[in-house]
């Protein structure tokens, strides 16, 4: 069995999975749920100052759902912890106590002043936490004050509150972002240059779910009226992934600890998020969707694929994919790929024919000989890796990359096996001159 | 007299066992089950399903449209090829014709359930019929008379109708429907579903259905041909085929048709008799619904005797599970040779042994006898030529037709069981009278 302990910013935990500021560690009674099921720690539903906020008494959640009503997207106009700031200490400290080995982490979210800072912190240093994450992202409600995304979308708020929570408080603390930004390096670069020891990403995302078309109203709805909410689940995984993959390779702010979240749902998932830079991961979704057993399923699954791949521990493989990630000028343009359908797979459903035919490069055939048979025609393949995508059936189509001395049929030239980009490609008005 | 234990009786079992009995076979799909079971079709290119269905229904389309809640939008894709798609979702033996396709078989060997998707289209659409799905063309001044008001009658008449067409029906029987209404079996089609869904085939106007009318007796084709502008033949099987052995004035011995019909047009199964002991000679879809039934109606011991092997039988594997889960054995390789009798009643069958040497039927000369109070002929239908007349050209024994149906008589078309080439079945029926309804309509444009 892999070590699947976790040293993130000083702080220990069993393992990589900590659940994300959200219902789930909503207060005391969920957070002991939690960690006696195995999770490797908790970030605490983010709190606030006195009074505590009011939410919406109706639904605040909204569901994208695939026919069979699996949870594809999910969203949310919660706001932050409704529950007095000191309720909400009280617990924490409690936890700690009972639960040394985990990972207990404040979320927090006070007004973009010193004072509120300088105020908060001190309490929540004294409950014993790890440490602190500032909830700079959280999409509605609180932006609309003046706090979450209003101060994620700000990269120079950010430093500042940043280097405040370093003057104040001797926790570590880790900055989560919002992803309703147009270049997420920025806020990150801000967060490293406030002093801030990590980042987390992302927060959710600016959504409606849908629309009621008998009533005319979008939906989640309170007495006729919505607001955005907040996206997050299986769906948003792409984007988190691509975030973190662009703070971890951005020289800027490269070996910058970051916490993963965002659509989290299988070990698979987690060791993504690991392999593209994170040293964590968080979970909210797929706990709000299956309850906290999953974390099973997750240490279980990442401890067996480390096994068969002889990582021993996280650090093993962590940010192992970043350097996979470039940007497209600097992709091999001489490197040519033609699909290949393995016909003892193939069940003969023609999707790949009428998907190329009708919205890619007319490239496989439909019959042979006058008989239904799907067949890829090199000489048109272009290798754009649609057929791929939309067969029902794992590995019957497949993309070869061509070896040198191998001639492209659509083009008629020659595999070189050399290396060249457009940056230095002929078509390329701005192309570098050939040395 | 009435006694449960021997010979043939009414009331064998009670209200709650026949109501149980003679149910919904396949119960169908509610909301959640069809929207998780679309979801499964891959939506093929050319699908192969679409190709397997006679009437050649667009199925990935309707699926789909049931997946996207749209289950008008499936009705109207299922029935614009299959006027009859309701009963055909019910009765279709689909384990051999688009479900045979699905290219799920292929790694799952679990094909959609495409019949079962399509009785949720369709009942949907018919409990909630909204405006018409298909208005009728301008009037083309013709008239077409349609004789036989089965599937393939039905069919041809409503796609004349839609044509701009006036069709004039005549049906030997008092009620409209052919098999649908006095052939399939009980429990594939419930609560009055034939009547129900002829009723609404009609009401697209332009189709006057004459019941009692038989042609031969109380019409004929010359007087057709020269009243009307075509004349389109759908009159199925009329006639059984003799056992071939000497068959004794016995009570007992009866058509597996006859039994059937009377039985889908008894209001009360309890006053329906039965035996305790029933054979059932015959290898095809009609053996078995007569075999299944006689175990609904309380029969004990029923068996169904086949001269030939499984494979050669015409009920497909899916109907022969069917009859075994019903309790009844299938006894293969035996041909009857000697219906016993005594007192003026069937008391048995005697069989001979049979087997298969040089590509041609023997008998091995060992003999067996089954006890039976009821044994039931069901060794296929056979068209009665005679009321149609001289002027129709046969082919083994059945309408020779093109591949549209027109016949040898230059204003006549056929289709449905009375039609040389076909299999037999409810949706065949359907495309025969829907193409002839096109050819016809194309020679009045001529
Ligand atoms: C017991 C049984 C069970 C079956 N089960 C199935 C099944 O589950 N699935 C399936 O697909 N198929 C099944 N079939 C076959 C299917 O019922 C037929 O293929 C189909 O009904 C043929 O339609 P048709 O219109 O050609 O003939 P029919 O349905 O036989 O209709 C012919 C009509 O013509 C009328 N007629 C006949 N002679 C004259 C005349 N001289 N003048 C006026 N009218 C006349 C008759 O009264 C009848 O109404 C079954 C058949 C039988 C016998
Ligand atoms: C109902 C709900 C409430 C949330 N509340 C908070 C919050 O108080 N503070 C915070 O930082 N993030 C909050 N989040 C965001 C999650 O912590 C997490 O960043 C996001 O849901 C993406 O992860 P996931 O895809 O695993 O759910 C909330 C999410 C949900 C669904
Ligand atoms: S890779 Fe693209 S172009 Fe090539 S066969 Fe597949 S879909 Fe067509």
């Amino acid at each position: 069995m892999a070590d699947l302990t976790t040293h993130f910013i000083g702080i220990k935990s069993p393992n990589p999975f900590w659940l994300a500021s959200a219902p789930p560690t909503d207060k005391e009674y969920n957070v002991v749920r939690a960690l006696a099921a195995g999770w490797g720690g908790v970030v605490w539903k983010t709190v606030g100052e006195d009074p505590p906020i009011v939410n919406v008494n109706g639904p605040r959640y909204a569901t994208l759902w695939s026919q069979d009503r699996r949870v594809i997207g999910f969203n949310n106009i919660e706001l932050i912890s409704d529950r007095p700031l000191k309720t909400n200490l009280d617990e924490m400290r409690r936890v700690k106590r009972a639960w040394p080995d985990r990972a207990i982490i404040a979320s927090l979210m006070v007004p973009c002043t010193e004072e509120a800072w300088k105020n908060i912190l001190p309490q929540v240093e004294d409950t014993g936490c790890d440490g602190v994450e500032l909830n700079f992202g959280c999409p509605h409600g609180m932006s609309e004050r003046g706090m979450g995304s209003a101060v994620g979308q700000v990269p120079e708020y950010i430093q500042m509150v940043a280097a405040w929570c370093k003057q104040y408080s001797k926790l570590p603390v880790i900055v989560k972002l919002t992803p309703n930004i147009t270049d997420i390096r920025y806020p990150a670069r801000a967060a490293k240059k406030g002093g801030a020891d990590a980042v987390s990403l992302i927060n959710t995302i600016n959504s409606i779910m849908g629309v009621d078309l008998d009533r005319m109203v979008m939906n989640p709805v309170t007495d006729g009226k919505g607001s955005h909410g907040g996206y997050c689940g299986y769906a948003v995984k792409p984007i988190a992934l691509n975030m973190v993959g662009e703070i971890a390779r951005d020289p800027e702010t490269h070996g910058l600890p970051i916490s993963g979240i965002g659509g989290i749902t299988t070990w698979k998932d987690a060791a993504e998020f690991i392999a593209l830079g994170a040293g964590t991961v968080q979970v909210c979704t797929a706990a709000m969707v299956y309850g906290f057993k999953i974390i099973q399923d997750l240490t279980d699954g990442l401890s067996n694929f480390m096994d068969e791949k002889g990582y021993k521990s996280i650090a093993d493989f962590q940010g192992k994919a970043v350097g996979s990630v470039v940007n497209w000028q600097a992709l091999n343009l001489n490197h040519i790929e033609k699909a290949v359908i393995e016909q003892d797979l193939c069940i003969q459903c023609g999707r790949c024919h009428v998907v190329c035919e009708d919205t890619s490069h007319q490239a496989i055939v439909a019959k042979v000989n006058g008989k239904r048979h799907f067949e890829v025609m090199e000489e048109e393949c272009v290798g754009c890796n649609l057929c791929v995508s939309i067969c029902p059936v794992p590995q019957c189509i497949t993309m070869r990359a061509l070896k040198p001395g191998e001639v492209d049929k659509r083009t008629g030239v020659k595999v070189t096996g050399q290396y060249a980009n457009w940056t230095t490609h002929p078509n390329n008005p701005m192309r570098e001159a050939a040395k | 007299m009435n006694d449960k234990h021997s010979g043939i009786c009414a009331g064998r079992l009670t209200a709650a066992e026949y109501a149980k009995n003679f149910a919904d076979a396949h119960p169908p799909l509610n909301r959640t089950q069809a929207l998780i079971e679309s979801e499964r079709c891959y939506y093929c290119y050319d699908a192969p399903c679409t190709t397997a269905c006679p009437t050649g229904i667009d199925i990935p389309t309707f699926i789909q449209r049931i997946a996207q809640d749209n289950v008008r939008g499936a009705a109207h894709t299922i029935l614009e090829e299959n006027i009859l798609g309701g009963m055909c979702a019910r009765v279709c033996p689909t384990e051999v014709l688009c479900e045979q396709a699905c290219v799920r078989n292929t790694n799952e060997d679990k094909p959609v359930e495409i019949g079962l998707l399509q009785r949720y289209a369709t009942d949907g659409y018919f409990a909630k019929p909204g405006a018409p799905l298909f208005k009728r063309a301008a009037s083309s001044g013709k008239r077409v008379a349609v004789v036989g008001a089965g599937p393939a009658g039905l069919s041809c008449a409503h796609r004349l109708a839609m044509l701009g067409h006036d069709v004039v029906m005549f049906d030997a029987n008092p009620k409209p429907g052919g098999l649908n209404e006095y052939g399939l079996a009980t429990y594939k089609t419930v609560d009055g579903f034939a009547q129900k869904e002829i009723e609404w085939l009609l009401s697209i106007g332009g189709i006057t259905v004459h019941e009692d009318k038989a042609l031969g007796r109380d019409i004929v084709l010359d007087d057709l041909t020269r009243d009307y502008d075509a004349v389109f033949l759908g009159m199925g099987l009329a006639g059984v085929n003799a056992l071939g052995v000497t068959e004794p004035q016995a009570k007992g011995l009866r058509d597996a048709v006859t039994f059937i019909a009377e039985l889908r047009q008894a209001g009360d199964y309890g006053g329906v008799p039965i035996g305790r002991q029933v054979v059932v000679i015959g290898g095809g879809m009609t053996a078995v619904d007569a075999a299944v039934q006689s175990r609904k109606l309380g029969a004990e011991d029923v068996t169904i005797v086949y001269r030939r092997g499984e494979e050669a039988m015409s009920a497909s594997g899916y109907e022969q599970d069917w009859a075994k889960k019903n309790g009844v054995k299938i006894t293969l390789w035996a041909r009857p040779v000697e219906i016993l009798a005594e007192d003026g009643a069937v008391t048995g069958v005697r069989f001979a042994r049979t087997a298969q040497a040089n590509g041609k039927l023997t008998d091995t000369g060992e003999t067996f006898a089954l006890a039976a109070d009821m044994v039931f002929r069901a060794i296929g239908q056979t068209f009665v030529a005679a009321p149609a007349g001289s002027s129709i050209t046969l082919k083994d024994g059945r309408i020779a037709t093109d591949e549209d149906g027109k016949t040898s008589h230059p204003k006549v078309w056929a289709g449905g069981d009375c039609r040389h080439g076909g299999r037999d079945l409810t949706v065949e029926a359907v495309e025969h009278g829907k193409r002839a309804a096109i050819a016809i309509d194309k020679s009045f444009r001529a």
